[in-house]
């Protein structure tokens, strides 16, 4: 199944994101927390790792091991998803990102490599040995939880909540997502011949 | 710079000058008798305890509905909201709200006028108390009330009570989900209706419509359902003044006891501030309002303010909900939008048992597949293979139970405990009688009967022994004719004090098997006027 720039939008709109011209045309900034002193992980002073790889590549990479795995277009969903998510929220962006580095810090401690560039396996086993599966949602909780809460249910809290998510399950207007109400009204669909995992049609 | 009473926003908690009306709580109650006397020319001040949350915010709330780990939505709960109960727990905190628009904030929305019966169970049925006025005397207040709130319905019920008017918007067509119903309730000869909801299912008063969030209770995004904020700043437009964050401590009246003269409200900064005025109105909620009737005892009254009959906070009410689901071997199409299409109102007015139960057929039975992977402890291809399992089959019925009243069911102060101002917390003494178990196995009956039609594997029922409250505080502050039995009269007027009002759902002296807002609303409306004559 394809995720698309609709989708992203859907999710963005579920989440409560105000989806403005330059909240999408932008890039994330800083790419890189260690390029300088100006993001709340980058500061040389706290105990906060860096993180050496585009944050972008490393929730696309972390996207790829949480999400089924035919998913296509995963990339743009989750870059336009967490680009908008975020603006306006810079206390939430920086605990994206301070969990995204410590998530890398791990990986290169354990697999001597940038998460984003760890095997998918790798990236599975890693959230697994942190114990990420277990762990309660925490924004001020152990690193554990703080990934869990900030990377982990993020990405899938925009994908089950968009309909391109839903419709894998059998629902193209998932709670979070104003899907209108005539699905609701709407009995199963004929499967698609196209998408032979979902059944229901567009909401 | 104005005294914000130390919330940081810069907004005026000072008292306003004496007021003709001082209205103390923002829910519905509070918020539509502000506007109706605002809108007569009265000089209004509303008493909020909570915050006003922003509507822009509704979407991050949302957010934290949906997601482990946000807190909840209305920031309830804290040393401001401490209570203890006795008996079975009755979880307090889950079954209000505290910001400008009350329980509204949270609620459901499911708005129907109570039955004729209901008006009258002393004398028909030898129980319980009759109230002190008749479904005819309520019936224009109810028109009016299903208009305030903006009520999407239609007349296809016949066991609805009778009604001059059609709904002021046409009702949710019915789900998927209440068509497999049909087919079974058909053949047992049970009918199916729709539900008057407090919901726009198109634009209404300035509200867009449903979009099909599908999160209405706690938090609907959209504003298509209705919350009382709506009246709170319609109030405001019509001149009334709103102090948030201002818990009122306790009333004082007059040295003969005959009249209220302040209410003195506290700011999150410790400072107490009287605001006075020529009338009260206390709409603290079914709870809150006993509780600050007991706070403001004195030596005229000992056992608390206006409480000389010794009723208030005794026959504390709820509505018991009664639910049966399970799975059916095809797609049901669950957890699309959050509000109900269809119920049945068919046994409501029997009378093995007396008591009214009225049914519901779910549109949001199962686990939505979103909360479920926020919960989940895997995920990728796994987690997808999980949701397929849960999601897609689940059927469920609902319903609510009556209550009747029972003197030692009731709100005290509980003296070892204090809330973030000082004050006694609020204790619950709640417990279900054997006859208001029976009533819930009766509604299980039909329940099961139904899924049984249906060919549902039934995988759990919500008896008497699981059941909980709907979250409808009811009967503390009882109208009533007679002073030595009740607390208000059918104006809502307090017995003891001239210039005191108390509206909400404490003044019913039963509590049917309705939901109660359409018939606070109604009340209110209808106090409205006897305020407004007597300014
Ligand atoms: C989850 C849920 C679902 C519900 N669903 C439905 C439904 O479908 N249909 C229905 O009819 N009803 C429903 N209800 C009930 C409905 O919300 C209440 O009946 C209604 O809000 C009561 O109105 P009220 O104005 O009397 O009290 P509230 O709405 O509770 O408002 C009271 C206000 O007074 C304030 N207050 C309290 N004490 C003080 C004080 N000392 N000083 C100043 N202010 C004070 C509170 O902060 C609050 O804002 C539901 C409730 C909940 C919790
Ligand atoms: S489904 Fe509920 S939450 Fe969504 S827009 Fe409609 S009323 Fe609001």
């Amino acid at each position: 199944m394809e995720l698309t720039r609709r989708d992203a939008l859907a999710a963005l709109a579920a989440a409560g994101a105000t989806v403005g011209g330059g909240a999408l045309a932008g890039r994330f900034d800083p790419p890189r927390a260690d390029a300088g002193g100006s993001g709340a992980a980058g500061s040389p002073s706290t105990a906060t790792p860096t993180l050496s790889t585009d944050l972008l590549d490393l929730l696309d990479a972390l996207a790829e091991v949480l999400y089924p795995s035919d998913v296509d277009g995963r990339r743009g969903f989750v870059e336009e998803y967490v680009l908008g998510r975020t603006e306006g929220r810079p206390e939430y962006r920086a605990g994206v990102r301070e969990a995204a580095a410590q998530l890398d810090a791990v990986a290169r401690d354990w697999e001597g490599n940038a998460y984003a560039d760890l095997a998918a396996e790798d990236r599975d086993r890693t959230l697994r040995r942190l114990g990420v599966e277990t762990a309660d949602p925490d924004p001020e909780g152990p690193i554990t939880d703080r990934i869990r809460f900030y990377l982990v249910e993020d990405l899938l809290f925009a994908f089950y909540a968009s309909p391109a998510g839903g419709r894998l399950v059998g629902i193209e207007n998932p709670i979070g997502h104003p899907g209108g109400i005539e699905s609701y009204q709407r009995g199963p669909m004929e499967r698609d011949p196209d998408d032979p995992t979902g059944g229901d049609s567009d909401g | 710079m104005a005294d914000d009473g130390g919330v940081g926003d810069g907004l005026d908690r000072t008292p306003a000058a004496p007021a003709d009306v001082c209205v103390v709580g923002s829910g519905p109650a509070g918020a539509l008798v502000a506007h109706r006397l605002a809108a007569r020319g009265a000089d209004v001040v509303i008493l909020e305890a909570g915050p006003r949350f922003e509507f822009s915010q509704r979407r991050e709330q949302q957010e934290r509905h949906i997601r482990p780990g946000m807190g909840d939505p209305w920031e309830m709960g804290g040393q401001r909201d401490e209570y203890s109960t006795g008996g079975r727990h009755y979880p307090l905190n889950a079954a209000r709200v505290k910001g400008v628009g009350g329980s509204t904030l949270h609620w459901q929305g499911m708005v129907m006028r109570l039955h004729e019966r209901d008006f009258e169970m002393a004398t028909r049925y030898d129980v319980g108390e009759d109230w002190p006025l008749t479904y005819d005397d309520l019936r224009p207040y109810y028109a009016a009330a299903e208009r305030e709130l903006g009520v999407a319905g239609a007349i296809d019920n016949p066991y609805a009570p009778p009604r001059d008017d059609p709904f002021p918007l046409s009702a949710f067509p019915p789900s998927y989900s209440d068509s497999l119903f049909a087919e079974a309730c058909e053949r047992l000869g049970i009918d199916m209706h729709s539900v008057p909801n407090a919901r726009n299912s198109e634009p209404y008063d300035g509200r867009a419509s449903c979009q099909g969030y599908g999160t209405c209770r706690p938090v609907c995004p959209s504003g298509a359902k209705y919350t009382a904020e709506s009246h709170v700043e319609k109030a405001e437009s019509a001149g009334a003044r709103v102090i948030d964050h201002a818990p009122v401590q306790r009333l004082e009246h007059d040295d003969e006891g005959d009249a209220v003269d302040a209410a003195v409200y506290a700011t999150p900064d410790g400072t107490e501030h009287r605001q006075s005025a020529q009338r009260f109105v206390v709409a603290c909620g079914g709870v809150e309002n006993a509780r600050l009737l007991l706070l403001s005892e004195s030596e005229e009254y000992p056992d608390g303010l206006a409480n000389s009959s010794g009723a208030v906070g005794r026959f504390f009410m709820d509505h018991l909900f009664a639910g049966a689901g399970g799975r059916l071997d095809e797609r049901t199409r669950q957890n699309h939008v959050g509000f109900i299409t269809s119920e049945c109102h068919q046994f409501y007015d029997d009378e093995d048992p007396v008591e009214g139960l009225k049914l519901e057929f779910l549109n949001y039975a199962g686990p939505s597949p979103v909360i479920e992977a926020l919960h989940a402890e895997t995920w990728g291809d796994e987690l997808l293979d999980q949701l397929r399992g849960s999601y897609g089959t689940h059927i469920a019925m609902g319903g609510l139970v009556e209550q009747l009243p029972d003197a030692d069911n009731r709100v005290t102060l509980d003296p070892s405990r204090t809330d973030d101002h000082g004050n006694p917390v609020p204790h619950i003494e709640w417990s279900l009688s054997d006859r208001t178990e029976r009533a819930i196995r009766r509604a299980n009956e039909i329940q099961h009967a139904i899924l049984e039609e249906l060919d549902a594997s039934i995988e759990w029922t919500v008896g008497p022994d699981a059941t909980g409250p709907a979250y409808h505080q009811m009967g503390t502050t009882r109208m009533g004719a007679d002073p030595g039995r009740s607390v208000v009269d059918a104006d809502c007027r307090t017995h003891d004090l001239s210039n005191l009002w108390v509206v909400g759902s404490s003044v019913f002296p039963t509590g049917g098997a309705m939901n109660p807002t359409l018939t606070i609303a109604a009340l209110s409306l209808r106090a409205s006027e006897s305020l407004a004559d007597s300014l």
